[in-house]
């Protein structure tokens, strides 16, 4: 649906030139969720201003449903961007336009007449929810509500493509979840493909598909989420899922005295994560049946990755070295990530 | 005060109103579309284009720092161009224009400079042309401002008004002038000077009633 081929732009001034996103290439499919995260200044907001032109890159091809819009004359392109919706941080409504008028705002521009207008801007109010706040003006509205609204007005023009600049980073974490809902039910009824771009990992962990990690300029790494998420790579990666797939050990895990090597007698403190199915699996319940070991749960936690279940539990495994070696064994063999963290003598 | 007296204070306040009010509308006509040039051909805007907004600047400026007095007499051939003579109350309205034009291009301007570029953006992501941009966006979004600013324009127009008399143009300061100074009338000078304060009293509170209904922002 959109591709970036070697998509580069550098800011020149007589200060110096600044490569503000160097090539890049990207592909995001039809109708899935795309996050692009990184931290402020890694070059995200430019990135995604590359795909409607809002920033002419200065190298590269960018192609949206088979356009390609870095060879496209203004008049062509004010076409095209019709075509592709976009929601802001600040959400960047009229403030003297009423809720109705700013939904209108876009189909105003394509010049369409009154009743189309009327009828599809009530339709978009129904859809985010908003139908008794028609003729409010944003500054009687939420910072939730306003969102909602420039929601509405991105889809009003039924987009093939919704680019969304941070668009929760203003809002608190309740509202966060409710407009991220929002975006996952808009984009599974109308298969909208969705480019989010943000520096918080939970947007991208509630409603991606897929991911790409940005720094200085550059994609660092990116892929399923999911397996970003599970197996992150590079260092920034890691930044970024520790937080919230609490990757980090507790701290009474860290406080214990380990050592690398089993000793005689010692019990094997093992971490294991597991996504989804196997999450039913009695796998613990199994190994403590199988051999002659105890098992303590030191912590336990379990998260939601879009829609699968991803859990992690830190394990105290003891018995004689002979059960420990097997019930190590056992859990590298099942459908999880098993990590030995150390042995506690 | 006799009531001939009152009959000229009366045709004096209504020449004042005429040559501010038609001055004023005039001189907006001029100054809106060169407000909106100077501030869409800025650099980051959504026209940018440096020579004309240098250019225009100049002119802008120019005409701002002559003396109005002397603006005045140095146009009296384009007046007389225009309206056929040089002196009267529809003469003055002449350079009241060409004075108030570029202070209103400038209020203009600072108006639009205040709107929040993001508002702008989202309406060029949305595929709107820069015209449809000033039309929809700008001067709506702007409009609570403009119209305060304008009203300073009418406040500064009532007091150039009370100059333009000294030189054959009628209104209240010709009155006070003939009356009230060289003939020594303190009575007309008081009335007038009270009735001129009325007129900038009503004139700011009716501005600032017509920004506040307009302004969305603070509801």
């Amino acid at each position: 649906m959109i591709t970036l081929e070697n998509v580069e732009k550098t800011y020149y001034s007589k200060a110096g030139n600044i490569a503000a996103l160097k090539p890049t290439s990207l592909k995001v499919e039809q109708g899935e969720i795309f996050g692009i995260i990184g931290l402020s200044g890694a070059g995200k907001s430019t990135l995604v201003r590359c795909i409607n032109m809002l920033e002419r890159p200065t190298g590269g091809r960018v192609t949206v449903d088979g356009q390609e819009m870095t060879a496209m004359t203004e008049t062509e392109l004010r076409q095209a961007r019709q075509h592709i919706g976009m929601i802001f941080q600040h959400f960047n409504l009229l403030a003297s336009r009423t809720v109705r008028q700013n939904i209108a705002f876009p189909l105003e521009i394509q010049g369409k007449d009154k009743t189309f207008i009327d009828k599809k801007v009530s339709e978009m109010l129904d859809l985010v929810q908003l139908e008794d706040r028609g003729d409010y003006h944003p500054s009687q509205l939420s910072g939730g509500q306003k969102q909602r609204v420039g929601i509405a007005r991105a889809l009003a023009s039924d987009p093939k493509v919704l680019l969304c600049d941070e668009a929760t980073s203003a809002l608190d974490p309740a509202t966060t979840k409710s407009i991220l809902s929002l975006l996952k039910e808009i984009n599974e009824k109308l298969n909208l493909t969705i480019v989010m771009i943000t520096h918080q990992m939970e947007v991208v962990k509630q409603i991606c598909d897929r991911v790409a990690v940005i720094e200085d300029g550059v994609i660092v790494e990116q892929g399923r989420m999911i397996d970003v998420f599970i197996n992150p790579k590079h260092p920034t990666t890691k930044a970024f899922t520790a937080a919230v797939t609490n990757a980090e050990l507790p701290e009474m895990v860290q406080k214990m005295r380990l050592t690398e090597a089993y000793q005689p007698g010692a019990k094997m403190i093992t971490r294991i994560s597991f996504i989804g199915d196997v999450a039913g699996e009695p796998i613990i319940s199994g190994m403590v049946k199988k051999f002659a070991v105890d098992v303590s749960i030191l912590y336990g936690n379990i998260d939601q990755l879009k829609d699968t279940a991803y859990g992690t539990l830190i394990l105290e495994v003891s018995g004689d070295e002979a059960a420990i070696r097997a019930a190590h064994d056992y859990l590298n063999e099942r459908q999880v990530r098993m990590e030995v963290i150390g042995y506690e003598s | 005060m006799s009531p001939d007296m009152w009959g000229l204070l009366i045709d004096a306040f209504w020449e004042t109103m005429y040559m501010v009010l038609v001055s004023t509308a005039l001189a907006t006509l001029i100054g809106l579309p060169l407000g909106v040039i100077l501030t869409v051909t800025r650099a980051n805007h959504i026209l940018p284009n440096m020579p004309i907004n240098s250019v225009l600047g100049a002119i802008v400026n120019a005409a701002r720092s002559t003396p109005f007095i002397i603006l005045m007499v140095a146009i009296i051939p384009l007046t007389r161009l225009i309206v056929g003579s040089s002196i009267g109350t529809t003469a003055a309205i002449v350079p009241l224009t060409i004075s108030a034009a570029p202070f209103i291009a400038r209020i203009i301007e600072s108006s639009l400079l205040e709107i929040d570029p993001g508002v702008v953006e989202a309406a060029q992501a949305m595929g709107a042309s820069p015209m449809q941009i000033i039309r929809k966006v700008l001067l709506p979004e702007a409009m609570h401002s403009i119209v305060l600013g304008i009203t300073l324009a009418i406040i500064s127009l009532i007091g150039y008004s009370a100059m333009a008399g000294a030189l054959g143009g009628g209104g209240l300061g010709d009155l006070a002038i003939r009356y009230g100074y060289q003939r020594f009338r303190l009575d007309i000078m008081i009335i007038t000077v009270v009735v001129l304060i009325v007129m900038v009293q009503a004139m700011q509170s009716l501005g600032d009633y017509l920004s506040a209904k307009l302004n969305k922002n603070k509801l």
